[in-house]
């Protein structure tokens, strides 16, 4: 793990659980799986505060425990897992545009308390939906958010946490010193039998709501002392987002969106069908989805688009022998076999990403050496300047710019063993896989920095932001006891001009670094997937 | 080396130089012995973001998800942020804080043992109270006194019988909870988690790391 990573991934835990977590967290990372004595003692903080940043660690899923040999627990950081949350927006938006309102709540909740009983989700996710309903009155019906929960457990998109193992019953063996946790595949996407009855609660008041939170916590003290008399069925068993399955959506809809640029609409339609058919049969990590026969396609085409099989036809060999190979043929029998070569899509992604890089970075003579090298696999320095046509100069200055920014690799060969640069030849090349690795590293610091940016921006200016904070809460405050337009007026005045244009700055800046954020992240996915994907045998 | 005997500066190159671009006579680049600027001049500007209704709803999910994490009981401040000016707001805002912590309560059959605050510790302080005050006063008892000597002269002797010793007091204490096992239960009705930050506050007296370390 890089310095980048490991910055970025402190950055993230302090914004989202606070400083001591990111102590505890970013120690972990760096060191390497460490006992609970030894973090405590390392990161000098008590060790009642590690235990709680352990537990919150754990609880999202982020750290992991394993009893060492010499029989004390070890604690494990995943900083893949940590880098996550960056990602966390998408995965939301992506649950709410295949599932609505109630998939994207449902994520929403599962990613904010990292794991979470099925009851418990539901009814939150419905006490939450009921409280937007306000206005018509209405309830949202828990039956209606576990069906949505179920249709996500059944797409994959969310999974059983591993549970611990049970002790045998009537054992009287002291409790293991740490729990092990297993999955069980047949178990991972087996929803328990629930019936939940019942509508959401709305809150009304203050003193409502202290009355459930008692009688909550009277319930969980009650789970806690008596675990025989379990007061949900579904105690014990926590779900969890299933990110890979998130990131096979993401890779799809990309593919998807290339072949639409690249080509049209209705070949990134029969793409879409290819990918959704094989969805469910092929694994994440696939290099390629099963075989599907140009029949089989034509079957499952949504009914909207009015496709010929003859049309159908042309357009699948079309597709397969495009330069982009992202269809392949790998038969001839049923009409013709199709299949999508996902890692080559993946690399065509990573490969074009570079090259709009170098063309932004360096300007369009640049990318078109680049893309020369590329193309070409090696070539002398004296062969650039000719294939580029551009002039000698200005070609060898672009090179070692390139050469020196470690986009582009020199390879020497020398003809006798005493390596005379007059008797050697110079080869450029492109290597796709170390400039991924050098962007992704890039990327990362991109985004540390813009985090930076923004605790700075928000820093410098939090007297400000805490006094329009104040003033909102005063307005709100007289509105609700319905005073006068005047008065209203006069404290809205109490920010001046000029600070409200200052505000208004702060404001922009923060949601164009955020966006970015965002949008860097998108460039992550795509260099993080081939990477993994080529360094997998 | 030829290359020292044909003198200094551009000669000493062992190969053409005009093939990396310097024509006769041009002058070469100074070498350059210090960092490259934190902030270095760009030849061409940032593309501008993309713009949409998905990126202004996943901004929006961004800014909401992450003032949403500062609110649950997740997120631990630290202490020691101290307002330089306290407002009476603040006393509103912690009380709010405390409500929040109470409300997650981490499933313990999930995690390891040792996550779990113990009340032992806090037995065991009463116990070697109770323990030192008979030996203090017992100095009429002289037979049990020598006794405990002799007890003490033999667990400093070798570490196998500290550890037995150990055990008896596991079982000693085992035997002290079971009695106290209702006091126990009062706390817990009072309030569990406010016991959850001061057992560490007790970590690094002498007798606890005795224990601590023979179970390593």
């Amino acid at each position: 793990m890089t310095q980048a990573e490991i910055k970025l991934c402190s950055l993230l835990l302090q914004e989202h659980f606070g400083e001591i977590v990111d102590k505890v967290g970013a120690h972990i990372l760096q060191t390497g799986s460490q006992p609970l004595r030894l973090i405590s003692n390392d990161t000098g903080t008590p060790l009642d505060q590690v235990k709680k940043a352990l537990c919150v660690l754990i609880q999202h899923n982020l750290v992991s425990y394993q009893l060492s040999k010499r029989g004390f627990v070890e604690y494990e950081a995943h900083h893949d897992r940590v880098l996550r949350i960056l990602r966390y927006p998408h995965y939301i938006y992506t649950a709410k545009t295949l599932y609505g309102d109630t998939g994207e709540l449902i994520v929403e909740e599962l990613l904010l308390n990292g794991k979470m009983t099925m009851s418990t989700a539901v009814k939150k996710v419905a006490d939450r939906l009921t409280e937007t309903m306000e206005a018509d009155g209405k309830a949202m019906d828990y039956g209606e958010v576990s069906s949505t929960f179920v249709r996500l457990v059944d797409t994959h998109f969310i999974y059983r946490c591993p549970a611990p193992l049970e002790p045998p019953e009537g054992a009287a063996a002291p409790a293991p010193v740490a729990p092990l946790l297993l999955t069980s595949e047949k178990d991972m996407y087996t929803v328990p039998k629930l019936s939940m009855i019942g509508k959401g609660k709305r809150r009304r008041s203050s003193d409502d709501d202290d009355d459930d939170d008692a009688s909550e916590q009277q319930t969980k003290r009650q789970k806690k002392e008596a675990d025989s008399k379990e007061t949900l069925p579904d105690d014990g068993i926590y779900w969890q987002v299933n990110t890979e399955r998130f990131h096979q959506h993401f890779r799809d809809q990309a593919v998807i969106s290339a072949i639409a640029n690249k080509m049209d609409q209705i070949s990134s339609e029969i793409v879409r069908t290819m990918l959704r058919m094989s969805e469910v049969t092929t694994s994440s990590n696939a290099a390629h989805t099963q075989p599907l026969s140009s029949n089989e396609i034509f079957r499952s085409l949504p009914t909207g688009y009015n496709i010929s099989k003859q049309v159908l036809d042309q357009y699948l060999s079309l597709l397969a022998d495009d330069p982009l190979e992202f269809v392949g043929r790998s038969g001839d029998s049923g009409g013709g076999m199709f299949v999508i070569n996902l890692h080559k899509a993946l690399a065509t992604l990573a490969s074009a990403t570079l090259e709009s890089v170098v063309q932004e970075r360096f300007g369009s003579r640049c990318a078109r050496i680049f893309r020369l090298i590329l193309r070409k696999r090696h070539l002398e320095q004296k062969q650039v300047e000719d294939f580029a046509m551009v002039p000698a100069k200005e070609a060898k200055d672009m090179l070692y710019k390139l050469l020196s920014e470690n986009l582009v690799t020199l390879q020497e060969i020398p003809k006798t063993p005493d390596h005379a640069p007059s008797r050697t030849f110079y080869l450029y090349a492109v290597n796709i896989l170390s400039s991924s690795r050098l962007l992704l590293q890039r990327c990362y610091k991109t985004v540390a920095n813009l985090i930076e940016r923004r605790l700075f921006e928000t820093k410098e200016n939090k007297r400000l932001l805490e006094k329009s904070q104040r003033i909102e809460a005063i307005i709100a405050s007289m509105q609700a006891t319905g005073a006068e337009e005047a008065q209203l007026q006069e404290i809205e005045e109490m920010i001046t001009a000029p600070e409200r244009q200052q505000l208004e700055a702060l404001k922009r800046n923060v949601n164009r670094i955020d966006a970015s954020e965002n949008q860097v992240d998108e460039t992550i996915f795509i260099l993080e997937s081939y990477i993994s994907t080529s360094t997998k045998p | 080396m030829s290359a020292t005997s044909k003198g200094r500066g551009r000669a000493a190159f062992t190969f053409d130089i005009q093939a990396i671009g310097f024509s006769r006579g041009d002058a070469l680049p100074e070498s350059v012995s210090q960092p490259s600027p934190v902030f270095p001049n760009t030849d061409y500007k940032p593309v501008p973001l993309k713009i949409g209704d998905d990126e202004d709803y996943m901004l929006a999910l961004k800014q909401e998800l992450r003032g949403t994490m500062k609110r649950m009981p997740y997120f631990i401040a630290a202490e020691g942020e101290i307002q330089a000016i306290e407002k009476y707001s603040f006393k509103y805002k912690t009380e709010r804080d405390k409500k929040l912590v109470t409300e997650w309560i981490p499933d313990w059959r999930r995690l390891p043992r040792e996550m779990k605050p113990r009340k032992k510790k806090k037995l065991k302080v009463v116990k070697q109270k109770k323990t030192n005050i008979p030996a203090a006063r017992s100095n009429v008892d002289v037979l049990k006194k020598i006794e405990e000597l002799e007890k003490k002269g033999d667990a400093e002797k070798s570490d196998e019988e500290t550890e037995e010793k150990e055990k008896k007091e596991d079982e000693e204490e085992a035997e002290e909870e079971a009695d106290a096992y209702d006091e126990e239960e009062q706390e817990e009705e009072n309030d569990y988690i406010s016991s959850y930050f001061e057992d560490g506050d007790e970590f690094g007296e002498g007798s606890d790391d005795n224990m601590d370390e023979a179970t390593y």
